[in-house]
């Protein structure tokens, strides 16, 4: 692999998402948008932080899924992935290339949420701001990789988008936002044990109820980051240079 | 001089079905062979099987003295696929420098087979705004990088006005002339007139392999379209 040409692919991806203004509206506002709907939804502050935290999260997760796994199908449908496969492009170039461009476009959106969170509607946390971004972002880089193994399995983008109710929403609905995960049953515990979203909810959790870095942050965010090494490597393994 | 293609005993199975069945077949250098033949005889296939992207059952292909998809002819070949191998998001320019970097060509390259294409007045514009003829200049430009020794053409003209065809095959006769080999599909029988050799494919196997002026005196018709009926009539009833 190159720096040069996951570089170049980086700023490929970024500039074909330039180019597309409202997608690009749209992912810096709506998370700042539902951010302020969630603060009218639940009118009491304890109430907001519980539920805003987690969320800033889950969003960049969902959000750079959907996008990832529709823009890797389109690669793969449009002739341009076949074509650059036939050039001195490394798989790892185009991974990194596209996961650099979206934690870019994370860090922007986390920002810009975290902001929103914070300065108009008073969300409060015990820990430092930069570790929810730092979350979020990890958030983001994990969806885009699971979008990234997901596209392989969708032949049109009616599939693709559909593999988000699939993948994502189990995780949501395990992942202690709903329901505490020590008040599971056992099976659906080991479940929520199994899925990379519960740590990462129970990270910003962490971030919200203690001031220092705790060992469970730590510990969280690294099972984050591996499940998103895993995911890159099970895409890895569907992007193959010769095909049938 | 040694042949740029060698494809000997190929065999290929696509979704269950064997879609080549032994072929072989030779291309000699800084010529253009046109692939023809009716839709669904073979031809892009075998067109992936020259730029390593097909898993092949059995047989070999050599390019360029490598087997076909290593390494090494990775920078020497360029390959554009039947739909146009360039992103509809991205205007012509930035199109051409990513393939650029990719291909360790720097940008001034980049700019230069813009001009080549004809598409100078176009490429501050987003390919998805471009017509179907431009679109499939933008991708050829992005296969011309780095002058490749092969170029791999799948349907280049497909969808092109007279004009435009005319001018493609000018310049794919240029740069054969200046010794790149080209391979070139097609079905539009009457492209085969321009080339210096013809596979004629028909139903994964080769019913001819021969120039353009032997066919026609072989099928003893000077009309091309007459032509290819002539020797896929005088095929079948060999078998």
């Amino acid at each position: 692999m190159s720096p040069t040409i996951t570089w170049a692919t980086a700023k490929r991806v970024l500039t074909q998402l330039s180019h597309d203004h409202r997608t690009v509206a749209m992912l810096v506002l709506v998370p700042s948008l539902l951010m302020v709907l969630l603060r009218f939804v639940f009118d009491e502050d304890e109430i907001f932080d519980r539920i805003a935290l987690p969320l800033l999260g889950v969003f960049p997760l969902i959000i750079m899924f959907l996008v990832t796994s529709v823009a890797m199908l389109r690669e793969r449908t449009s002739g341009t992935l076949e074509r650059l496969l036939t050039t001195p492009l490394h798989k790892l170039d185009l991974l990194l290339g596209y996961g650099i461009a979206f934690a870019l476009a994370a860090a922007l959106q986390a920002g810009v949420a975290t902001a929103t969170a914070y300065l108009l509607l008073g969300m409060n946390t015990q820990g430092a701001w930069g570790w929810v971004v730092g979350v979020a972002v990890s958030n983001a880089v994990l969806g885009m990789a699971l979008g990234l193994f997901v596209s392989a399995f969708a032949r049109s983008e009616f599939q693709a988008v559909q593999f988000m109710p699939l993948i994502v929403l189990p995780q949501l609905l395990t992942c202690g936002l709903l329901i505490a995960r020590d008040q599971m049953a056992g099976w659906l515990g080991a479940i929520s044990n199994a899925l990379p979203m519960s740590y990462a909810v129970e990270a910003l959790q962490e971030i919200g109820e203690q001031a220092e870095v705790t060992g469970t942050l730590v510990r969280d965010l690294t099972v984050v980051l591996g499940a998103t090494v895993i995911a890159l490597a099970l895409g890895a393994l569907t992007l193959r240079r010769r095909s049938g | 001089m040694e042949a740029a293609v060698e494809v000997a005993d190929l065999v290929v199975s696509r979704g269950g079905k064997e879609v080549l069945h032994g072929l072989s077949a030779t291309v000699s250098q800084s010529s253009v062979t046109g692939l023809l033949g009716p839709s669904g005889g073979g031809k892009t296939t075998l067109m992936r099987c020259l730029v390593g992207v097909q898993i092949v059952t059995g047989g070999s292909v050599r390019v360029l003295g490598e087997p076909a998809g290593s390494v090494a002819l990775r920078k020497r070949v360029g390959y554009v696929t039947q739909s146009p191998s360039v992103y509809a998001d991205l205007t012509v320019r930035e199109n051409a420098r990513y393939f650029s970097s990719v291909l360790g060509a720097g940008d001034t390259t980049a700019d230069q087979v813009i001009v080549d294409v004809g598409l100078k007045e176009q490429s501050s514009q987003l390919v998805s705004t471009l017509s179907g003829g431009q679109r499939a200049r933008a991708s050829l430009a992005c296969a011309l990088l780095g002058e490749p020794e092969l170029l791999i053409l799948d349907e280049p003209t497909v969808g092109l006005d007279p004009v435009l065809r005319e001018e493609l095959w000018e310049m794919f006769a240029a740069l054969a002339a200046a010794g790149t080999t080209i391979v070139v599909s097609s079905h539009v029988m009457d492209e085969a007139g321009r080339c210096d050799r013809i596979l004629l494919l028909r139903e994964g196997n080769l019913v001819a392999d021969d120039t353009p002026d032997a066919l026609r005196r072989a099928a003893g018709t000077e009309d091309l379209d007459q032509m290819f009926l002539t020797l896929i009539r005088q095929r079948a009833e060999v078998a």
